[in-house]
């Protein structure tokens, strides 16, 4: 075929984006994805352009231009300014916080100390983003512009080296030299599964000739995870160069990007960042002067779990209910309306632009033997520094807890943490150490699944947990198979049985059978997987199982059929905060006398416990 | 024929929506969300409708798919739809509490979700993604982070103050 002639200079292009960036002066970046705005960023964004219009009397800078950008992945200490040029963090800033940036530190460059982030483990204010621990132990790439770049402006994507990669692929025109590239980095996909995505692009590839399709997994089922919609958001071009690269590695001229419903600001994004990208001649007819032609079409979800299956998704796309489909035959073969189908999840296609750009060595010096490259993980729970964040393969859970997470919240101890959400299991002490890669996550009854970790310390009930992921999962199944659907029910009902106290040693029993027979015999994945908290939890925590059964306890007592909750009169100083804090009406007394819980009332969810300034209401 | 009842506006609404989706099979479930922005739910004569209106599609497809998805509702939503996030994130961070005392402030029974008043509708979803701010309760389209009983009874409050003022 030999090589093509494209119509483009892409460094061309890369320097007149850098200068139009130079151009914009002082750049402030404000964190404004979800969270973020959740936590008031366009509130802060407002203040600061409305502060802007008096920067002409600046001598440094003749110019600031506020720049909105996408998650920056630490979403507990938002809302984050971040001034590059001024080497410069700020973290939590509130509107009312931006006068005194603007005053002090653009105009006289005095920076504004209460609003550094101070390290908890030093004490000490830290003033550049590389120094936060969270940050320092990461290695962005995946999410590396997110934070950096504005995410609707096509030209900050491209002095970021976006669609450098595309034109490299195009203008070498070798689709098969492509395909060995992604085989060589080792990538393996990153929505659940693991299977190698250079393989699954030489199977698509196979069927070449045809109409067929590239779909992009954007339905981040997991709750808990959210990486794919911070790269949506924040970086987009990156996901759609990923899928152009795709596209031309298999054949494809058409492709669907499946959003879940919940995420209103990716959509957004990448309609704008599509729009963009198609009046450079970067997507659309003609790529680049090139006859390779590439059509991107966005998919709205609307609430359903199993959508997130990939046959389901493409059920789902054709507009039907999304049940899954039995394999055979696979996508490769017959997917979307019936023709060959590529399907990848968000983070995996993200990667690709990378790895074309730096080469497959590149990606292959981060991660272990068998996973190769970064992986992000959505870290919450219960630990101190919340977020996205992003390391090589094989990085130890005690890594990313304690030292990008700073550890357990509020001084309290590690108990467990669930990774792979509903279809994964739950690490625990022993596991600390473990590399957190594709093969020992599963040899230790777990999976790195989407990323989601959730964090849980000594006050989080294990059985608790259990019984929310099969409530989660039971109502989630589709229905189609008889397993799935009426296994996960009664093990949902024994569940509940075990946390309100009524259940029975047999019960566990039970519950490991119809756990095997759940798995081997549903139809797809989601039953498949769905009795993994519940295996996982057994095998670590039987005890706490076994605690509830016989000896009606909740050891973390949280299981609110097993306790009961006092106020201590002798305490109690009648301030009634713990009567007005009641969401059920449950507490009654007078002002300075003391207050009574009504046990028929409670329904136990600890408000009071919480609200009570001296500490007189306990738990039992 | 129920649709003989509902204003004639009703109908021009729901054809342009199914034209500005090409009248497309696999366009139905853009179609459902347009019209449940619009009418606040799916009435059950507009969903035969389309079912009749749209080439391959008959009204018990459009049923089965509209009873599918979680985010359809075929009965009409409160005008504030409160979606509180029982996600992972927010369940160890304690979601249920939160929604339990909404629950119990729009006197809402088992199986009920929107208030007799019809001004609220109370639902769960999992996970909207800003878990790191959990737990998270959406509002129509505002997000609220770190939600705790207090904070939620003083933003139903407002909301509530808003509406008697109107
Ligand atoms: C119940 C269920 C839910 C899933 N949810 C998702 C999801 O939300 N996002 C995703 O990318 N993959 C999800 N998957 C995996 C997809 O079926 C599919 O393997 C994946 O999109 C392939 O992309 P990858 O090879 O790039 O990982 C799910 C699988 C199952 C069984
Ligand atoms: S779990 Fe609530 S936002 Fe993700």
């Amino acid at each position: 075929m030999g090589t093509n002639t494209i119509n483009i200079n892409i460094h061309e292009e890369q320097q007149r984006a850098e200068e139009s960036i130079k151009a914009q002066g002082l750049r402030v970046l404000v964190c404004n994805g979800t969270g973020c705005i959740a936590n008031g960023s366009n509130d802060v964004i407002a203040k600061f352009k409305e502060l802007g219009a008096d920067v002409s009397i600046l001598t440094q800078h003749d110019k600031v231009t506020i720049v909105p950008t996408g998650c920056h992945g630490f979403c507990e200490q938002g809302v984050l300014v971040i001034i590059p040029d001024l080497n410069i963090t700020y973290v939590k800033v509130k509107p009312e916080d931006v006068e005194e940036i603007v005053d002090s530190h653009i105009k006289q460059g005095k920076p504004v100390e209460r609003l550094l982030y101070t390290s908890p483990q030093t004490g000490e204010k830290v003033y550049k983003n590389e120094d936060i621990e969270f940050y320092a132990r990461q290695s962005r790439t995946t999410l590396q512009n997110c934070g950096e770049i504005n995410a609707e402006c096509i030209d900050e994507a491209i002095a970021k080296h976006a669609y450098e990669a595309l034109a490299k692929v195009l203008q070498e025109n070798n689709p098969e030299a492509v395909i060995q590239e992604i085989e060589k980095s080792g990538l393996r996909g990153r929505g659940g599964g693991g299977f190698p995505t250079g393989r699954k692009w030489r199977f698509t590839a196979a069927n070449r000739g045809g109409k067929s399709y590239v779909v992009c997994n954007g339905d981040e089922g997991d709750p808990g995870a959210f990486m794919d919609r911070s790269v949506m958001e924040g970086d987009p071009h990156k996901l759609l160069e990923g899928m152009a690269i795709a596209g031309f590695a298999i054949g494809s001229d058409e492709a669907y990007i499946y959003v879940r419903a919940e995420y209103p600001l990716a959509i957004k994004r990448l309609r704008i960042a599509i729009k963009q990208a198609e009046e450079r001649g970067f997507l659309g007819k003609n790529i680049m002067g090139t006859d390779f032609n590439f059509e991107i079409h966005i998919k709205e979800g609307a609430g359903a779990f199993v959508c997130g299956e990939e046959t389901a998704l493409m059920a789902s796309i054709e507009g039907e209910r999304g049940m899954p489909r039995p394999k055979p035959p696979f996508p490769a073969n017959k997917g979307l309306f019936g023709r060959p189908t590529l399907i990848n999840n968000v983070e995996t296609l993200a990667n690709v632009p990378d790895i074309i750009r730096k080469g497959a060595d590149w990606f292959s010096s981060f991660g272990t033997e068998t996973s190769k490259g970064t992986k992000t993980f959505a870290l919450t729970g219960e630990v101190n520094n919340t977020g996205l964040i992003e390391v090589p393969m094989g990085t130890t859970l005690r890594e990313i807890i304690f030292d990008i997470g700073g550890g357990i919240r509020n001084g309290k101890k590690f108990k467990a943490a669930q990774i792979g959400g509903p279809s994964g299991g739950c690490l625990t002490e022993e596991h600390l150490d473990l590399p957190m890669d594709y093969d020992s996550l599963i040899k230790a009854g777990a999976m790195v699944g989407s990323g989601g970790l959730v964090v849980m310390n000594e006050d989080t009930c294990i059985v608790e947990v259990a019984r929310f992921f099969m409530h989660f999962t039971q109502s989630e199944s589709c229905g189609k198979c008889v397993p799935c659907r009426e296994g996960t029910k009664n093990m949902l009902k024994i569940l509940e049985k075990i946390v309100r106290g009524q259940g029975e040693m047999k019960d566990l029993d039970t519950l490991e059978e119809l756990a095997y027979a759940v798995k081997e015999g549903s139809l797809c994945g989601l039953g498949k997987t769905a009795p993994n908290p519940v295996l996982s939890t057994l095998k670590y925590f039987r005890d706490e199982y076994v605690a509830h059964i016989k000896e009606k306890r909740c050891p973390a007592g949280v299981c609110s059929a097993l306790k009961v909750i006092k106020i201590d009169e002798s305490i109690c100083k009648g301030c009634t905060k713990c009567a007005r804090t009641c969401p059920v009406g449950a507490i009654s007394g007078t002002v300075k006398n003391p207050h009574k819980i009504d046990q028929s009332k409670c329904i136990k969810c600890g408000a009071c416990v919480a609200a009570c300034p001296f500490k007189a209401i306990k738990q039992a | 024929m129920p649709a003989l009842t509902r204003d004639h506006s009703d109908w021009v609404k729901v054809d342009s929506i199914i034209d500005s989706f090409e009248a497309k099979k696999s366009n139905l479930i853009a179609i459902l969300q347009k019209v449940q922005e619009e009418f606040r739910y799916l009435p059950e004569d507009i969903l035969t409708y389309i079912g009749t209106k749209i080439e391959g599609l008959s009204p018990a497809t459009v049923y089965g798919v509209a009873t599918f998805y979680a985010q359809f509702s075929l009965e009409p939503k409160g005008k504030y739809i409160i979606k509180c996030c029982d996600g992972t994130a927010c369940h160890v961070r304690g979601s249920m509490p939160v929604y339990t005392s909404l629950k119990q402030r729009f006197g809402l029974e088992d199986g009920t979700f929107t208030s007799k008043d019809g001004l609220f509708t109370l639902e769960t979803v999992s996970c909207l993604g800003a878990c790191g701010l959990a737990p998270v309760v959406v509002i129509n389209d505002k997000v609220y982070p770190q939600m705790t009983t207090d904070a939620m009874k003083i933003i139903i409050d407002t909301i509530l103050d808003e509406e008697h003022s109107a």
